[in-house]
């Protein structure tokens, strides 16, 4: 029974923005912590400004708190709520490191809150490196030799003793960030200066090079009952952080005794702590001879412990909530089996492999070597009977262009031009696997491989496996199909319709065609942690061709088929899991049956407990199409982002039923010839563009319609980014210096590019046509940002009644043109410059959820996915009448560039955040500042620097630096800048640019923290073509040093003018500690059926 | 491995009573055997799993479908016993896998599954559909079978299965005859019904000698007994009401009220000693994750477990009292004496192949032994 009896209100902590190295994970875990504490009765407060969230939501909580997850805020809100306990384990490391301030501060003695589950003097031993050595020492247990520098001196101290190579990490940090490694005393005197300047304590250990990597999920109850539910081993050995690995779950290459020899430290570390609830340990473990160092212990939630979840379908967070209650864990039943105890661990009768996701080509300039700092954005993960199996169907959920650990560098075309073995770099980078098979194709020796890479032997096996069935199927010369046995054996190693076609010269179809006509089918599988040996309630589900028999019924009563987003990557993200999720969660409601595809194992949508049947599968035409195949049942491909979009028009030739906009309809739209026509009979402008085929062309047109221009490429070697170029001699560096290709097959596209316009993000449903519920968001950012990387605002600010007027009425006649069936996203320019009568141009539309749908739908109140899925299941909506609110919601981007070593920090038209927040406020300012507040920056230091490019920005920023000043801020500034301060009677400090070669220069200045905010406005040559020569600019230096010094950077006119009026207006005691609920009550209906 | 596509391996096929025929890969040698067909759902310990003698006359279905990537230990040898194995040979009759690995980079890998198989003439299907299999023993409950190399014909018939249930397979694993190991001052007849080397091998750091002698050794009937100071009877294959000898041995023991100890068959042993009772399992506990309740303490462990016949928790004598209990299906997973040092568990707290959480039974015993002597 659960000791807590008095415990009635509870206050969970979330971990704010998605970000590299704290992501998606912990939506799914909050919102099983969520779940768990609803069943007890007992009252969920929870404080997370991650609007995009499934957990920030009423179904999951009773009170959300769009806030920043910071001692103070949520001291305010534990004065306010006044709850019993409070739960820190479920928001990743931002959480914890709250949690911990806050205990520090005496926070929760003084308000009598009682910290539920692992007990903070617990989470301290796991935190701070020294008492955690000195803990497990204590139990006669192996950590790696190491010692702690707290300076560069006491780093100097040691540099010439120790013994190369050696690891530097960071304490406290999430994912690694500051930590890696050394081979020589330079490069510890390089890393350890960088990351002491993150972080007052750094850690130089033992490299345990080639050393197997190990994790282990551990559960505990109070009452010292102790589990270890999954284990997993790296691919990648040591040395690569465990976020940027390849895992597989589980252990493939442990013995019995080395298995169990760890489980049973596991079990000793954790009993000893002790935890009560969930945590996480790694191991290095040595090939050589099996001996083992304990590296750390994860005190909480985390993202290994979703992907252990989802690896055995075991509820680590749900259940580490109720084990933080008081229960027992034989107490508690499986959730699977609903038969068997929870006291148990889970046998897999299948394997998974996890990938990680990395998103480099969104960035130019990043170095792309793996290492002990995370750098992946999200991950996928997959389920197979085989290695091989699981392994190339992994390679597939990334949604990139490979079809499995084969690359087109080894298509049959162009196997004859490969002359000799040009054997590829095998180091650590995203593209190793493809690497790998590249060189084992070749004859790279398998031992010669292990002994520069130190992947396992077993490992390099099984990819040669692959390889060598290609190379088989390459050879196969008798027909021009393969064989049955060939075929049934290629499924079996994991090889697409697609892949195998390409071999032999067929198409994707007629494989397909092929394997039906001989039976070759996979099979879908039933995951039920207990091996076979009790049968599962749930239907969490995988297919593979290593069965012969499904072990599930299909085409049940009103079954509805949900595609999911895929992995994270910059530009799809948790957003399109709360659309999926409330998707599911609709068609529950209104007696249908939510059958969910997704592969990303830190979503909610792949929570078994959400849904009728989950296949947990890759997102590809073919595996869609086997699970229509099989369920014969409706799609709903509107909610997942853009890669079930993209799916689309495929499957509805084949005849899937889609439901919501015709096949036609979404055509009409993605292809900007269709609706570009589309939007001239409708006499809707847009800016001028064309598809240009020729760097002449592209000149001649360029001139034509006037610069600025904006440019995206179809394809480009190094990236797909677009670009603006402000005069013809950009264009033309642009076109000389670009690797971009133009011909006929991958033409330019150029449109004009308005200044100063501002943009306009239009989310709605339609219903057969008719526009039920929308929302009109405004970017704070001029035209030039990205959409996902702007400032939103609703209810607008600065919009004038006729362009809101406007915009409408183009949405409509858009809407009903096609005819919109669905949720859609219409992007405007709105150029008023000058005008009466403003111009509003279309610049994009999509018909799907779009990634502002959580944002608007919880600022208005109203959930655009339940009235879209209603209309997809052919509900009969009516018209949602929408209030004006009189407060404010601001949606802010959340970027992970201090993860990213070499990017410039600046926001242009390609996306580059990973993650959002939003807040409330009564008005623009407040809830700006609170949401600037909730990326994690503080704006206490009263220092700015200021570095203005061009006359025109140090115009618009006069005032502000008056304000700056004003505020009692001092003022630093290069030299322009500063003479153009002092011109206007402002005192500036004179920094030296780093070219002037004058010391302190700006980036000491940065780098020694004397400022609290950046302001660094680029003229637009410092962006165009020199960026593209890769030069590195001195406004790239102080941007780049201004992140990594982790200090406010505001490279935007409209952003910085906006902090500082709001910092000008609001002190920190201003900011309003309301919940979403308080914001809601003032513009809902009593009556929330009411239909207006 | 290495294997051209168009060459395909030799089929094999397994024949189950009920007239399922499952189609493999042989990967091993070519013999047909028959045997009883069981699951088990561990992902680690094959080597010590396959040698462990309660599987005597089974055909074993792996649940993990990926078996052999950590090739094979040598045998080795300490103190008179094989280091890495549980008994001096392979005991289960055939294997079925989903996939056969051929591996042998593990540093203590001496040769691959295959090789060792071949050599102890243990047939391996690959290429099954394990998890059907298991299914279809879960709910049929374990089943004869057969491994025959040879076409079935296609109507079913004429096969010859073995029943393992008549008759008492302990003669087969059991030793010959008496061996004594260490040369410690607690002194343990160790009755072998084919045991696990880890009893011995975790008894031995207690400072005690170990007596080992066969299952039919009765100390109470041999003109020069050794000394001993307590009696432990092992695990072993088959059902425990074969062997009426052992029953009595350590019904004698109890009554001269020297402490005893048994372990999975020898639990079933002291049971039915005691007067008690047991009963054939549908499908047994074959497994690394079988969770266990102290029902005094309330402890909760994860257990090894290897058996097809169970206690009848109602047919426990007065004096005595359950003490464990499994907690997934409500079976009985130990008894014990209410005064004296009489104790027995279902499990294998010896581990080897599973988790090491109940090793500090082997305390607790000797703790027990120590304080009655």
């Amino acid at each position: 029974m659960a000791l807590t009896e008095n415990i009635k209100k509870v206050l969970l902590l979330g971990s704010g923005a998605l970000k590299i190295g704290e992501a998606g994970e912990f939506d799914y875990s909050g919102s099983q912590a969520a779940k768990a504490l609803k069943e007890e009765g007992i009252e969920v407060v929870l404080i997370n400004p991650n609007i995009a969230t499934i957990q920030t939501s009423h179904e999951f909580v009773s009170k959300v708190y769009f806030m920043p997850v910071t001692p103070y805020f949520t001291e305010k809100i534990i004065q306010k709520e006044a709850p019993d306990g409070i739960f820190l384990g479920f928001g990743g490391q931002t959480a914890l490191n709250c949690g911990l301030e806050l205990e520090k501060r005496g926070v929760f003695q003084k308000y009598k809150v009682k910290v539920l589950g692992t007990p903070v003097s617990a989470i301290r031993k796991t935190e701070d490196r020294l008492l955690f050595r000195k803990a497990i020492q204590n139990l006669g247990l192996k950590v790696p030799t190491s010692c702690f520098c707290r300076n560069m001196s006491e780093v100097e101290k040691i540099a010439d003793k120790i013994k190369y190579p050696v690891i530097v990490r960071a304490g406290f940090s999430l994912g690694g960030l500051g930590s890696g490694v050394a081979r020589k005393r330079q490069d510890l005197t390089d890393i350890s200066l960088k990351a002491l300047a993150l972080t007052p304590q750094i850690l130089i250990e033992e490299y345990l090079e080639h050393w197997k990597e190990i994790e282990y999920e551990v559960v505990r109850d109070a009452s010292d009952n102790c589990i270890t539910v999954c284990n997993m081993e790296n691919f990648d050995p040591m040395g690569i952080h465990t976020g940027e690995s390849i895992v597989v779950a589980p252990s493939q290459t442990l013995t019995n005794e080395e298995y169990h020899r760890l489980r049973e430290i596991a079990i000793k570390v954790v009993k000893s702590l002790p935890i009560v609830g969930e945590c996480n340990i790694q191991y290095a473990l040595s090939p050589k001879d099996g001996d083992y160092r304990i590296i750390e212990v994860n005190a909480r939630l985390s993202r290994s412990s979703a992907l252990a979840s989802k690896a055995t379908g075991y509820p680590l967070a749900y259940v580490a909530a109720k084990l933080a209650l008081g229960y027992r864990l034989d107490e508690l039943r499986n959730q699977v089996t609903r038969a068997t105890s929870a006291f148990f661990e889970p046998a897999m009768d299948y394997l998974v492999v996890k990938i990680p996701r990395w998103d480099f080509l969104k960035f130019k300039n990043q170095d792309e070597t793996l290492g002990s700092e995370m750098q992946s954005v999200g991950e996928v993960m997959a389920i197979g009977r085989s290695f091989e199996e699981a392994m190339q169907k992994a390679v597939r959920c990334l949604d990139l262009d490979f079809q499995g650990i084969i690359s087109d560098d080894l298509d049959k075309a162009k196997l004859n031009k490969i002359n000799g073995k040009n054997f590829r770099f095998l180091d650590a980078s995203p593209d190793r696997l493809y690497n790998l098979a590249y060189n084992l194709y070749l004859g790279q020796s398998k031992d010669d491989i292990y002994k520069k890479t130190g992947i396992d032997p077993w490992f390099l096996d099984r990819l040669d496996a692959i390889v060598n069935f290609y190379r088989e199927m390459i050879n196969d010369n008798l027909n021009n199909e393969p064989g049955r046995d060939i075929l049934e054996q290629a499924k079996k190693h994991g090889f697409s319709d697609c892949q195998i076609g390409e071999i032999y010269g067929n198409e994707e179809a007629d494989i397909r065609r092929l394997r039906q006509k001989y039976g070759i089918l996979p099979k879908v599988c039933q995951i039920d942690t207990l091996a076979g040996e009790f049968p599962a309630k749930t239907n969490y589900l995988y297919l593979s061709y290593h069965r012969k028999e499904h072990d599930v019924k299909f085409n049940l009563p009103k079954q509805v088929i949900i595609l999911g987003g895929g992995p994270y990557q910059i530009g799809s993200s948790v957003e399109f899991d709360w659309c999926a999720v409330n998707s599911a969660l609709t068609s529950k409601k209104f007696g249908y049956s939510p059958v969910m595809i997704n592969c990303n194992p830190e979503t909610v949508s792949t929570d078994y407990d959400v849904l009728d049947k989950l296949y947990f599968e890759e997102l590809s035409y073919e595996r869609v199409l086997d699970i229509v195949e099989l369920e014969k049942c409706p799609l709903i491909v509107s909610v997942g982002g853009q890669i079930p979009n993209t799916l689309t028009p495929k499957l509805a030739r084949v005849n899937v039923k889609i439901l919501g906009s015709t096949p036609d309809a979404i055509d009409r739209v993605e292809d900007r010839e269709k609706f570009s026509g589309l939007l001239d009979n409708l006499k809707i402008i847009q800016p001028l563009w064309k598809r240009l085929k020729s760097s002449g062309e592209t000149l001649a047109f360029a001139e034509k319609i006037g610069y600025p221009v904006l440019i995206r490429p179809s394809y480009v070697l190094s990236g797909r980014a677009m670009y603006v170029a402000y005069s013809e001699n950009m264009l033309e560096r642009y076109l000389e210096t670009t690797d971009a290709i133009i011909n006929s097959d991958y033409p330019l596209v150029m449109s004009k590019f308005i200044r100063g316009a501002k943009e306009v993000d239009f989310d709605g449903v339609a219903r057969n046509g008719q526009i039920v519920v929308w929302a009109i968001s405004e970017h704070v950012e001029h035209a030039g940002v990205h959409s996902g990387d702007a400032t939103l605002v609703l209810p607008s600010f600065s919009l004038t009644e006729d362009a809101v007027e406007l915009i409408k009425e183009n949405s409509v006649k858009i809407a009903k043109t096609l005819p919109i069936d669905g949720p859609f996203n219409i992007q405007f320019l709105v150029n008023e410059d000058g005008r009466a009568i403003p111009e509003v141009l279309v610049i994009e539309g999509n018909l799907r959820a779009s990634r502002s749908f959580p944002f608007v739908s919880k600022v208005l109140g109203i959930n655009f996915i339940e009235i879209a899925t209603k209309v997809l299941l052919g509900d009969n909506v009516k018209q949602v009448k929408i209030k004006r609110p009189r407060y404010t919601g601001v949606k802010v981007a959340h970027f992970s560039f201090t993860r990213l070593r070499r990017v410039d920090p600046v926001l242009r038209v390609e996306m580059a955040s990973t993650g959002e927040v939003a807040c409330f406020g009564d008005d623009l300012k407040e809830a700006y500042l609170k949401a600037i507040l909730s990326t994690g920056v503080n704006l206490d230091r009263k220092a700015a620097l200021v570095s203005l490019g061009g006359m025109e920005y140090k115009q618009k920023m006069l005032q502000g630096c008056r304000v700056l000043v004003k505020l009692g801020y001092s003022l630093y500034a290069t030299k322009n800048t500063a003479d153009f301060l002092k011109l206007n009677r402002l005192p500036a400090t004179l920094v030296y640019k780093v070219h002037e070669k004058k010391r302190p220069n700006v980036i000491d200045f940065i780098k020694s923290r004397k400022v609290g905010l950046v302001i660094n406005l680029s003229d637009r040559e410092d962006l165009g073509v020199r960026e593209m020569s890769k030069e590195t600019t001195d406004g790239y230096q102080i941007r780049r040093a201004t992140v990594d010094a982790n200090i406010p950077l505001f490279t935007k006119v409209s952003n910085a003018n906006l902090i500082i009026n709001s910092i000008y207006k609001l002190k920190l005691e201003d900011l309003k500690v309301k919940s979403w609920g308080e914001y809601l009550a003032t513009i809902q209906p009593k009556d929330k059926t009411e239909k207006l | 491995m290495g294997r051209g596509i168009l060459e395909m391996p030799k089929k094999g096929y397994l024949i189950l009573e009920n007239g399922d025929i499952y189609e493999g890969d042989s990967f091993s040698i070519d013999r047909e055997i028959a045997g009883e067909v069981v699951f088990n759902t561990g992902m680690v310990g094959y080597p010590e799993g396959f040698t462990d003698p309660s599987y005597y006359g089974q055909i074993l279905v792996a649940t993990y479908p990926l078996i052999g990537n950590y090739g094979v230990p040598p045998a080795g040898k300490s103190a008179r016993m094989p280091e890495n194995f549980e008994s001096d040979r392979m005991q289960i009759s055939g294997l079925v896998v989903s996939r056969y690995e051929e591996n042998k980079s593990h540093y203590q890998a001496k040769e691959v599954l295959a090789s060792w198989m071949k050599r102890e003439k243990v047939p391996g299907l690959s290429g099954i559909d394990t998890r059907s299999l298991t299914k279809t023993l879960r709910t049929t409950g374990v089943m004869k079978g057969l491994i025959t190399f040879q076409k079935p014909p296609d109507k079913f018939g004429g096969f010859s299965f073995k029943d393992i249930n008549r008759e008492n397979l302990v003669p087969f694993v059991s030793c010959r005859k008496p061996e004594i190991y260490g040369n410690g001052r607690l002194r343990v007849l160790f009755i072998d019904c084919g045991l696990k080397y880890n009893q011995i091998r975790l008894m031995l750091n207690y400072d005690t000698t170990v007596i080992r002698v066969p299952w039919n050794y009765n100390p109470y009937q041999e003109k020069k007994p050794p000394d001993f100071d307590t009696v432990f009877i092992s695990n072993g294959p088959g059902d425990a009401r074969t062997m009426p000898e052992t029953v009595e041995t350590v019904r004698q023991s109890l009554a001269k009220k020297i402490p005893t100890f048994g372990i999975c068959l020898g639990h079933q042993i002291m049971a039915l000693a005691a007067g008690g009772d047991i009963y054939k399992l549908k499908y047994g506990h074959r497994s690394q994750n079988q969770p266990v309740r102290d029902v005094v303490s309330g402890k909760c462990f994860i257990t090894s477990q290897n058996h097809g016949y169970s206690v009848v928790e109602k047919s426990i004598p007065k004096d005595w009292q359950i003490w464990f209990t499994n907690l997934n299906d409500g079976t009985n997973e130990g008894i014990r004496h209410k005064k004296l040092p009489f104790f027995c568990v279902q499990f294998h707290p010896e581990a080897s192949p599973g988790p090491t959480d109940t090793n500090w039974l082997f305390d607790y015993y000797f703790r027990v032994v120590k304080k009655w002597l």
